[in-house]
């Protein structure tokens, strides 16, 4: 299915008339399932993203765990969490999540990206930042719950994991499931994934003794396009500070629904109120012409022919 | 691995120890994970630390390194004590009805019978079987100590005369014990035994002692001096206390532990299969064979050797060890794990005479005792050798081969060179300065020697070892030694195959040529090879016969292809020859279509008898790219090749109960088919075809008993014929089985200035451990900035709470000191390492990756102490194997 007709858009960020193509053609919604309890950590994921998307390495430095840096960064989307989790009953284990874009369906980045066209969302569910329209205000930076997109201060440009918007577009799958070696890592529809992880869940609890085990799809945010199966679904803070309900904050619900629209309506009635002067008080009157200076170019140097 | 990667899908049980395959090989273990999610198995996993494979286990055990032997012991005990054995297959297929010689004696106090304190070594001759046939119900009454076998009524044997056969897996048939020795191991005691351990050779005049052609059995294995009652006798003294003493395991995690392993045979049922899957984790100790033999005896007992989804499962430590190991990357093997001729054997009838074991069972059993073909294998490989200098008159230019008179084992030659009696050194493929123990005294052996060639892809410690921190200009100017780098190849770069864990024959294609002026390897060694010719044809020599006469028949001699040494290991006809039997016949140049067409009188050639077969008339076998599994077990026979005759199970007739009916039918490997009389299966059988089940013939066809060794007689075992906990060389504690022998008795110290080994007086209170990341690989990838991104700077696994007793936090220097020297790396502090009570001692274990030396991107840019791990390891070997003590061994820590 090498069919581009997979990427269609159906929002655009701060973009006002209609999404070109949007509804022409019923899309599949696509997701990465992610099962934490058969990830060993390997870093195959991290890898294929840096050699898939050609990014530059960076230095890292030694920080007391087997996790390769801090966090994610502009150039380096996908990040294994690693935690040690100790319970006061003595039991213990060693979580690994792969961290990246959720590509949410209600995206806080989106909604608060005030450039046209720099985030878009294609109908298959991928969020993806378009650079050549993003203005570097890093709004979206703080819209998201997930503290994803990541500022590169040289090109004054925001980067995240575009869910391989280009390998999907030609029927692949994102280069980190295509290298994980455990096959912790599907992709497919949303319906099938969520079928899919849902039966691990159910594995886990009846089988393997993990009563709270479940299935990371939080509705907060509309659902998202990468979900998790995870032992304790209860406590997805354990994996890495995974929020249990993330929210895209207040202030950009307010920005989006209430000021934007009010804002807009402000605009409107400035406009309208500039017609009615034009209407009320006539056109503008004619201004004494100011004076016109000549400078003459300079001669052209000697011998130069072009 | 007796079984396949793919094959652990199969399996409803995992113990995985010694090995931390998530870590160390993460695309082999999907298939552990699949068969937790398709089957719902069960896995323990049981280490010195909480590693990545524990974060999937379902139950986690942290043993204190070394103590593997009591871990196992005390399962034997266990499923022996709680009716959890194969009863069937243990009378059948192994050799617990098997009665041994009276002057035999188990260790209570730590030694065999037999012990030679002055020499530290055993005179084994106690160590064998009795002569005499059936003994069965003729037993004494009582047997000693009280250990009466209540196995009941002996199993299914009935009639005496329709006894069966079983046969040796796991443990040491000469053809498998390749996948049993980890890296940079040696096979068997060179100068142990022949191929099947039939003859022990003594290599003096007196002629040792042999196998009795008749042995002795119990059928009810009632009889005292049974193996199955010495086994039970042997292991009764691993009771959860004392395995817990000696492990720092809690009694109560331990027996958990036991029961779940031994789960699948709950009251003798044989549905469920369950593996062991081990690594480097086993081979590097001074007891590692017999570590590994442990688990060969637990699946022989529990009835897994042979089965889909079964086995004793040695992940190899790199991509073609299995075949390095093969090919006889070891100083006492021959390729095909034929054994090395040693000074003793004048000519070839004597040399064959010594390896070749005749069978040795119960008159009223089979054995196919297939190492008997040995003859066939050697006079092949001979012709493959020497061509047409290798004439039946000449004996098969069998004096053209060097003959072994001690142990040339990795650390022995390194030794040596410390010593001044080696005086060069050639290095392909290994970073000898840091793969050794003691890295010191491996640069300090370098500076004695006259040269060095290496031959590698990037610059490394071994060829800059004249670089290594702490030798000045000064000191540079002292040091003699001739460095020859070569520029070699990389994997990419060149074709040929490799040979996985699970024994397949893969070929790979060239990617990319070697850049620059780098050259294939095979064409490096040509050119040597081709330049010592001529020196030889020039000069004369001692003995130039075997360099003049090698063959060296390939169409360009200078740059041999690795398709024509492919086709040159399967072998040839070199005259038309036909096999009655199997109605195939063959004309003279054309290729083998098996090892059971070689012959002895000269008519065939073969490099490798286990890989005939490989490439055939029909074509590259290693090439094949077929992906059908018309079983669904994961055998997918056309894809590759597999030695033994592209078989993927070892010892699969054991999968069938005696009337060769599958213990499973749902994984169906190879059954007995009535109606075409022979076996037949989705895997090809491991056994004779047409061998009726009432003949009872043994499964393992390897041993000259036809069954499984659960006590290995004779020269076998350099350590015993049971394994025995013994204390790794530097511990922190007397052995609580027998304080007086504490650790190994056969192990020898090493006698340089060098060679330091620390007790707990001195202060060395910590047990410390290494191993290896995902991350990187050995020593290469610290030269690439993707590997060393992940994982940058090497550090030193510290537990928690002792860091909080220390004072040290994640992330500051600390110095770890064992007797030989000092380690300098960041502390990484975690909650991944418990303390642990040994012996009523609170004790603490330490790690750390191996990764870094003193050239690679984090080392030139100032970030290392630019100090290999390996300078704290001890120059000490397994008896057996020859593989250091890498894993257990004792330090200081303290911050910088």
């Amino acid at each position: 299915m090498s069919d581009r007709g997979t990427l269609r858009i159906q929002q655009i960020s701060a973009h006002p008339g209609p999404v070109a193509g949007e509804g022409t053609q019923r899309q599949d919604k696509v997701c990465k399932l992610i099962d934490t309890t058969t990830c060993i950590g390997c870093k195959a994921c991290e890898v294929a993203c840096v050699e898939w998307n050609d990014m530059p390495f960076q230095t890292t430095y030694f920080d007391n765990t087997y996790q390769t840096m801090p966090d994610t960064d502009w150039n380096y989307w996908n990040l294994i969490k690693f935690n040690e989790d100790q319970h006061d009953d003595g039991s213990f284990a060693w979580l690994m999540r792969k961290h990246q874009c959720m590509h949410c369906e209600d995206p806080g980045c989106l909604r608060a990206c005030p450039a046209d066209g720099a985030i878009v969302q294609y109908s298959n569910g991928i969020v993806d930042f378009q650079q050549e329209n993003c203005i570097g205000c890093q709004f979206c930076v703080s819209g998201c719950p997930f503290n994803i997109p990541k500022f590169n201060p040289n090109t004054k440009k925001v980067y995240k994991c575009t869910l391989c918007s280009d390998r999907v577009g030609a029927g692949l799958e994102p280069a980190c499931i295509k290298a994980c070696p455990t096959g912790c890592l599907h992709f497919g529809t949303k319906e099938d994934m969520k079928f899919m992880a849902e039966n691990r869940a159910t594995q886990l609890r009846e089988v393997s003794g993990f009563q709270n085990a479940g299935v990371y799809d939080p509705d907060t945010i509309g659902g998202t396009h990468v979900i998790y199966v995870l032992h304790d679904a209860t406590k997805p803070e354990r994996y890495g500070n995974l929020p249990a309900k993330p929210r895209i904050p207040l202030s950009f619900t307010v920005w989006k629904d209430i000021f934007k629209p009010i804002g807009l309506f402000g605009a409107m009635l400035g406009f309208v109120g500039v017609v009615m002067h034009y209407v009320f008080e006539g056109p503008r009157r004619e201004q004494p012409t100011p004076p016109v200076v000549r400078i003459d170019p300079p001669p052209p140097p000697a011998g130069k022919e072009n | 691995m007796t079984n396949g990667w793919i094959d652990i899908k199969n399996t409803d049980m995992m113990l995985i120890m010694g090995g931390n395959p998530a870590e160390n090989h993460p695309c082999g273990f999907k298939w552990a994970v699949e068969a937790k999610l398709k089957r719902n198995a069960k896995m323990i996993v049981v280490d010195p630390r909480f590693t990545r494979t524990a974060s999937q286990a379902d139950q986690f055990l942290q043993i204190r390194a070394g103590a593997d032997i009591a871990f196992l012991g005390g399962l034997i005990n266990y499923a022996i004590e709680n009716n959890r054995v194969a009863k069937e297959y243990l009378v059948n297929y192994t050799n617990a009805a098997f009665i041994i010689k009276e002057g035999f004696k188990l260790p209570e106090d730590g030694l065999f019978s037999g012990f030679d304190a002055a020499t530290k070594s055993y005179n084994k001759s106690s160590w064998n079987y009795q002569e005499g046939g059936n003994e069965t119900g003729k037993a004494v009454a009582t047997p000693p100590m009280g250990v009466a076998g209540d196995i009941p009524g002996g199993a299914a044997p009935g009639s005496i005369g329709s006894v069966k056969q079983s046969q040796p897996q796991g443990s040491a048939p000469a053809g498998e014990h390749g996948s049993v020795t980890g890296h940079g191991a040696e096979g068997q005691g060179y100068q142990a035994q022949g191929p099947a351990g039939a003859k022990a050779m003594g290599g003096g005049p007196i002629p040792p002692p042999s196998l009795p052609p008749n042995i002795a059995y119990d059928l009810s294995l009632q009889h005292p001096r049974c193996v199955y009652q010495l086994l039970r006798q042997q292991y009764s003294r691993y009771t959860p206390e004392m395995v817990s003493r000696i492990t720092g395991i809690p009694q109560d995690q331990l027996l958990k532990a036991y029961d779940l392993f031994t789960s699948v045979r709950i009251n003798g049922d044989m549905k469920k299969v369950a593996t062991i899957i081990y690594a480097v984790g086993w081979t590097q100790h001074s007891f590692g064979t017999q570590i590994i033999r442990t688990a060969a005896m637990v699946q022989l007992l529990m009835g897994n050797v042979g089965r889909a989804g079964g086995g004793v499962n040695a992940l190899r430590g790199h991509s073609n060890i299995q075949g390095a190991t093969d090919m006889a990357g070891i100083f006492d093997i021959l390729p095909g794990y034929l054994k090395v001729p040693s000074p003793t054997d004048q000519d070839l009838k004597t040399y064959l005479d010594r390896i070749t074991p005749t069978p040795a069972k119960p008159n009223e059993w089979q054995s196919f005792n297939y190492w008997s073909n040995t003859p066939k294998f050697m006079v092949s490989f001979l012709k493959a050798m020497y061509g047409n200098a290798a004439t039946k008159d000449n004996d098969f230019a069998f004096n053209y081969l060097p003959k072994v008179d001690r142990n040339y084992s990795w650390v022995n030659i390194w030794n040596d060179m410390y010593e001044g009696t080696v005086k060069g050194f050639f290095a392909f493929g290994m970073n000898g300065v840091m793969i050794g123990p003691d890295s010191q005294k491996n640069i300090d052996a370098l500076k004695k020697a006259d040269f060095l060639v290496v031959c590698e892809i990037y610059p490394d410690e071994t060829s800059a070892f004249w670089q290594a921190p702490g030798i000045t200009p000064d000191d540079m100017k002292q040091i003699n030694t001739t460095v020859y780098r070569l520029p070699g190849a990389g994997f990419a770069e060149k074709d040929g195959t490799f040979v996985n864990s699970a024994r397949w024959l893969q070929w790979k294609h060239v990617a990319l040529p070697p850049p620059g002026d780098c050259r294939l390897d095979q064409d490096i060694l040509a050119q040597i090879f081709l330049k010592i010719r001529e020196l030889y044809q020039k000069e004369g020599g001692k003995f130039p016969d075997p360099i003049l006469k090698a063959s060296w028949a390939y169409t360009l001699p200078e740059h041999p292809s690795l398709s024509e040494i492919a086709k040159e290991i399967n072998g040839k006809a070199l005259a038309d020859i036909s096999d009655e039997k199997s109605g195939v016949s063959l004309k003279a140049g054309q290729q083998l279509p098996g090892f059971a067409m070689l012959r002895d009188d000269g008519t065939t050639s073969s490099g490798n008898w286990l890989y005939c077969g490989s490439w055939t008339e029909a074509g590259a076998m290693m090439q094949r790219r077929g992906t059908e599994d018309p079983s669904g077990l994961g055998i997918y026979p056309n894809w590759g090749w597999s030695w033994p005759a592209n078989r993927r199970v070892l010892y699969n007739r054991a999968s069938c109960d005696l009337a060769g009916k599958p213990w499973d039918p749902t994984r169906s490997q190879v059954w007995w088919n009535e109606t075409a009389q022979k076996w037949v299966g989705n895997d090809i059988p491991d056994f004779k075809p047409d061998s009726k089940p009432e003949e009872h013939m043994g499964p393992f066809i390897m041993n000259p008993e036809g069954v499984g060794r659960i006590f290995v007689p004779l020269g076998a075992m350099a350590d015993g014929p049971f394994p025995e906990f013994y204390e790794p060389i530097e511990s922190p504690i007397d052995n609580p089985l027998h304080p007086n022998q504490s650790s190994n008795p056969v192990v020898k110290k090493f006698k340089t200035a060098m060679d330091k080994y620390g007790t707990v007086k001195e202060g060395y209170n910590i047990i410390c451990t290494t191993y290896r990341l995902t991350e990187h690989y050995h020593y290469w990838t610290k030269n690439n900035p993707m590997n060393v991104e992940l994982v940058p700077e090497p550090f030193v696994e510290i537990p928690a709470e002792l860091a909080d007793q220390m004072g040290i936090r994640g992330g500051e220097k600390v110095k770890v000191t064992s007797a030989r020297s000092d380690y300098i790396a960041k502390a990484m502090v975690t909650k991944r390492i418990k303390p642990m009570m040994v012996d009523g001692k609170k004790l603490y274990q330490i790690g750390m990756p191996i990764h870094w030396g003193f050239l690679g991107i984090s080392e030139s840019e100032g970030r290392t102490s630019k100090m290999p791990a390996n300078r704290l390891t001890p120059t000490i070997i397994d008896p057996n194997a020859y593989t250091p003590e890498f894993k257990g061994f004792l330090v200081k820590l303290e911050k910088v």
